[in-house]
């Protein structure tokens, strides 16, 4: 009997100590990682990423958090280094325990990170557009893939609305996301009848400051009596320069549009764009956008950061429509399990700021709209063009001929990213 | 191709006759029968849509209306200065601060200030605007303005109508000036080139032949490929034409890399010639180097930002000027601090002046990150430098870069008379050359090392200042310069001013007489391994000092 007795005080002590441990847990915040640059290059665009992250957890936290427990930001500085993003992503999941990630910008950070996550099973929303031929299990990608910014973009300047044109300037930094990108465009015109010497593709270093040779080769190429535009996929702070010498020698987007892939409102902010109004961005977010959600997260966002002239771009929505899924994903989840909430992940919607509801796909990409604004002078761009509705995002794209037989389904039974479609 | 491009572009040729018939009233009778106020407004109310094609439509047809304040109107329009009031009234609206000063497109009355709530933008795209510049370009063509003539001449050279041939000749005709009847003249030769009579196409082909410009070369060559042309007189003059163009174009195209070249090799030079001081006469290996230049450059976002709130807006354009001593102060009270602080205790051990340097650039940057923000600051260019010259055939000089490069000549000039002819300079060359002797004779060389530092940081915030022009304005700002620093002046010769002068320009003009040929990264790629191969046979680098007076 004493034995039954001590055995019972003991399954009580256990109890007890267990209930008090659940205890704990529901107290203890959940652990959002923030893994963006604070220092170095990428700073000026991935600072506010980090803000907007902020103010996410801030709102979602005066709301009552998630399952009753409040969020907890735990910021890192992967300072632009991409090897250090993979040391930072390690620290946030095994140090400090996290329970999911928001983080990167650029495409080699992202493949810097990919197999830590993948190692260690964490959750990475990535909310930049970027290039696409990618899915991991472990990675959500809240950014445009190239069916939903590049190619739409040239499709609208090849109608007669967009200009009809039918000579391109490929130009682009020198690195993954431009030469893919590129690499998928010029198969896409060529399929569009596009002829080779049509088509001028450039590469410049990370950067580049001094455009004068190739703003006047562009100036010959268009020269040839076609309607000529240039694609541009040159990143960070080489656009500065590049527009400054576009409108300095007269370039007006009348003549010659630059549709360009990575900048917006945040970038277009260290530049006087007036010679620039016309030239034109392809996103799925524009700050200009008149709805009734938009205006009263931007008046929200100004309030949180307390500055009226901050900026809200399409990474920033992207976040906001990520950080909605996972919360929704979670508690429908019932837990932060990553298995549990990545099964809950699919088929999650989130209202788009811009109207039109976004749509998590199985294939780890959003269903979103796309939008395409020309420059204004006040550094906004007004719309010009949009789909009816959602696209849903490629990982694999059809234009290359050993990706386009690649299908990504992360849903039992099929389970793969980039295993080739089941022939029947 | 033309033909469908201008269909394209101008909307119809309904557009064209109808605006050709609208400038002709005008250049018949000024004081053309005014339309109704009625008809003004419905037209202009048909702007308020949606749908892109409508409005085309409804510009057209404002084309077609004649009235004065049409012009107005349109170029409004084509500004995204045209609005739609609450009431449904469209009105011309200027921003200014938070408000909108308006005024009644119809009349041009002003009318009562309006926030941005209560306005609603005409959108335009880029189709719009060039219609816009169709309609508005020939009406522009018989302006008071003769550079507005140009302009309208240019405009419809790109985008030749044959329709507006007549109204080419009778602008030609009324025409005074000699520049814009040339261009006139060719804009008729254009047209011409498609006319029925042989006699007149072959003095069109004749007139073209004289131009330099692509545009008209590949209009000739296609003239040839589609087999336009049936007489074979005609087609020999083509030819020779093409031939005539090609050469002029191929020597240009010379003209235009030297020209693009020393403007490169200007930003080299004034990059690099503070380095010239700090590392070449000093010997610092100055890794800092490049936040020197971002400090200026910073500078000159100060003074811009103090003149835009306390300046009145006519003496902006100067802000540069008043920019230019404060970057310089900046910078070289930043040097003095980097100097005595830290450089003074490693003199002789250049591998831990380069770790410390570089850890001093680093917290710089973040420091400079940490007050303004690690976003672009946006630094405007005055009035008097944007834009660009056409010196000829498509050849432009922009007009900041050739400002950089008479910058960067002054800034040189000025330092070499400053330590050829000063006290401070003589100092600095004894120094330099003999820091015991010069000891002995009683020059303090702890005060001169850091005046000497302060120079050269000094002269980097100077450049700075400039490089803000053509630059980002961002605490990565240095980085980018850095390296090019380095590589003119070991390249020019340590410690050598004219060899920093004749290493940038000569790096300058390869760098751009490759571009063209390898792209710009092969280029860079090339220059850096002819830089290494170049310093294995001549360690000194160009023009190395000579003597006792070097060291060792």
């Amino acid at each position: 009997m004493k034995t039954v007795s001590k055995l019972m005080a003991a399954a009580c002590l256990f109890a007890g100590v267990f209930a008090a441990s659940e205890g704990v847990r529901a107290d203890e915040p959940i652990k959002v990682g923030v893994l963006h640059s604070l220092s170095g290059t990428m700073a000026i665009s991935e600072t506010a990423l980090k803000d907007v992250m902020e103010f996410l957890i801030s709102e979602q936290n005066a709301k009552g958090g998630v399952l009753g427990r409040k969020l907890e930001a735990v910021v890192v500085d992967p300072a632009s280094d991409w090897p250090l993003f993979a040391e930072k992503a390690r620290e946030l999941i095994e140090q400090h325990e996290v329970d999911v990630v928001f983080g990167c910008w650029t495409s080699v950070s992202r493949k810097s990170v990919l197999p830590v996550f993948e190692e260690l099973n964490g959750m990475l929303f990535y909310p930049v557009q970027y290039e696409g031929e990618e899915s991991s299990r472990n990675i959500f990608y809240t950014g445009a893939a190239p069916n939903q910014q590049a190619i739409p973009a040239v499709e609208y300047l090849m109608s007669e609305e967009g200009g009809s044109v039918e000579r391109w300037v490929l130009a682009g930094t020198d690195y993954v996301y431009p030469r893919t990108t590129n690499k998928i465009l010029e198969a896409f015109l060529k399929a569009k009848g596009v002829a080779e010497e049509d088509i001028m593709i450039n590469y410049t270093p990370f950067g580049h400051s001094d455009w004068q040779t190739i703003v006047s080769d562009i100036k010959k190429f268009a020269s040839a009596g076609k309607k000529t535009a240039v694609v541009s996929t040159i990143n960070g702070d080489a656009n500065v320069p590049f527009y400054k010498e576009l409108g300095n020698q007269g370039i007006a987007a009348e003549d010659i549009p630059v549709v360009a892939f990575s900048v917006g409102e945040e970038e277009l902010a260290g530049i006087d764009t007036g010679p620039l109004v016309g030239h034109l961005a392809a996103w799925n977010y524009f700050m200009s956008v008149e709805s009734d959600k938009n205006s009263e997260v931007i008046e929200k966002w100004h309030e949180f950061i307390g500055d009226e002239d901050r900026v809200f771009n399409d990474p920033m929505e992207a976040h906001y429509i990520g950080f909605q899924m996972w919360v929704q994903a979670v508690e429908k989840a019932g837990t932060t399990d990553i298995d549990a909430v990545r099964a809950a992940m699919y088929g999650q919607t989130a209202p788009n700021l811009t109207g039109g509801t976004a749509v998590m796909n199985v294939n780890h990409h959003l269903s979103k709209p796309v939008l395409i604004g020309e420059i204004q002078d006040d550094g906004q761009f007004d719309v010009v063009w949009e789909t009816d509705g959602v696209v849903p995002g490629d990982a694999w794209s059809d234009f290359i001929p050993e990706s386009a037989k690649l299908m990504s389904d992360w849903t039992e039974p099929f389970s793969c990213g980039n295993c080739e479609k089941p022939s029947s | 191709m033309i033909d469908r491009k201008s269909r394209d572009l101008s909307g119809s040729r309904i557009l064209g006759t109808a605006a050709l018939g609208a400038a002709l009233l005008f250049a018949a009778a000024p004081v053309a029968s005014e339309p109704s106020e009625a008809d003004f407004h419905a037209a202009l109310q048909a702007l308020d849509t949606k749908k892109f094609q409508q409005k085309a439509q409804a510009i057209e047809h404002l084309g077609t209306l004649g009235a004065p304040r049409v012009l107005e109107v349109l170029e409004s329009l084509a500004k995204g200065r045209l609005y739609v009031r609450k009431d449904g009234r469209i009105v011309i609206a200027e921003r200014s601060g938070k408000k909108y000063i308006i005024q009644d497109a119809i009349s041009g009355r002003p009318e009562p200030e309006a926030s941005k709530k209560e306005l609603k933008k005409i959108k335009v795209n880029n189709r719009l605007r060039r219609l816009i510049r169709g309609v508005t370009g020939q009406l522009a063509l018989f302006s008071d303005d003769p550079d507005r003539r140009i302009e309208a001449a240019d405009n419809l050279i790109k985008n030749p109508n044959p329709q507006i041939l007549p109204l080419f000749r009778q602008a030609r005709d009324r025409e005074t000036d000699d520049a814009v009847r040339a261009k006139l003249e060719v804009g008729i030769a254009v047209l011409e080139l498609e006319a029925d009579d042989p006699a007149l196409r072959l003095a069109a082909t004749a007139t073209l032949a004289e131009t330099s410009d692509p545009d008209i070369r590949s209009l000739l060559e296609r003239r040839l490929q589609t087999d336009a042309e049936p007489n074979l007189e005609i087609r020999d003059a083509l030819n020779g034409a093409i031939e005539t163009i090609d050469r002029k174009l191929w020597l240009f195209g010379i003209a235009e890399n030297l020209l693009f070249g020393i403007s490169l090799g200007s930003v080299l030079l004034l990059a690099a010639i503070g380095l010239a001081i700090t590392f070449g006469v000093m010997g610092v290996i100055n890794m800092a180097h490049g936040e020197m230049i971002m400090l200026g450059a910073y500078s000159a976002f100060m003074v811009q930002e103090i003149f835009r709130s306390v300046v009145p807006p006519e003496l902006f354009g100067f802000y540069l000027l008043a920019a230019l001593p404060v970057a310089f102060l900046v910078s070289a009270s930043m040097g003095v601090l980097i100097e005595r602080g830290v450089i003074r205790f490693l003199y002789g051990r250049p591998l831990e002046t380069l770790l410390a340097t570089w850890g001093i650039s680093l917290i710089l940057q973040q420091l400079v990150r940490s007050i303004f923000g690690a976003n672009n600051q946006e630094v405007a260019n005055p009035e008097w430098i944007s834009g660009a010259i056409e010196i000829a055939g498509g050849v432009t000089v922009t007009l900041n870069r050739l400002c950089i490069i008479l910058f960067s000549l002054a800034v040189v000039a000025a330092l070499a008379a400053f330590i050829r002819y000063s006290r401070f300079g003589l100092n600095m060359r004894a120094v330099t050359q003999n820091r015991s002797m010069a000891a002995s004779m009683g020059i303090r060389t702890g005060q001169v090392d850091a005046l000497t530092f302060a120079l050269g940081s000094g002269i980097a915030g100077v450049a700075g200042m400039a490089l803000s022009q053509i630059s980002n304005v961002s605490p990565n700002l240095g980085q980018n310069f850095i390296v090019d620093s380095f590589m003119v002046v070991v390249f020019g010769g340590v410690g050598s001013l004219w060899g920093t002068i004749v290493g940038a320009f000569s790096l300058g003009i390869v760098n751009k007489f490759l571009e063209p040929v390898s792209g710009a990264i092969l280029g860079k790629i090339v220059v850096l391994v002819f830089i290494i191969l170049f310093i294995q046979m001549r360690p000194r680098g160009l023009f190395a000092l000579k003597g006792r007076a070097a060291g060792d």
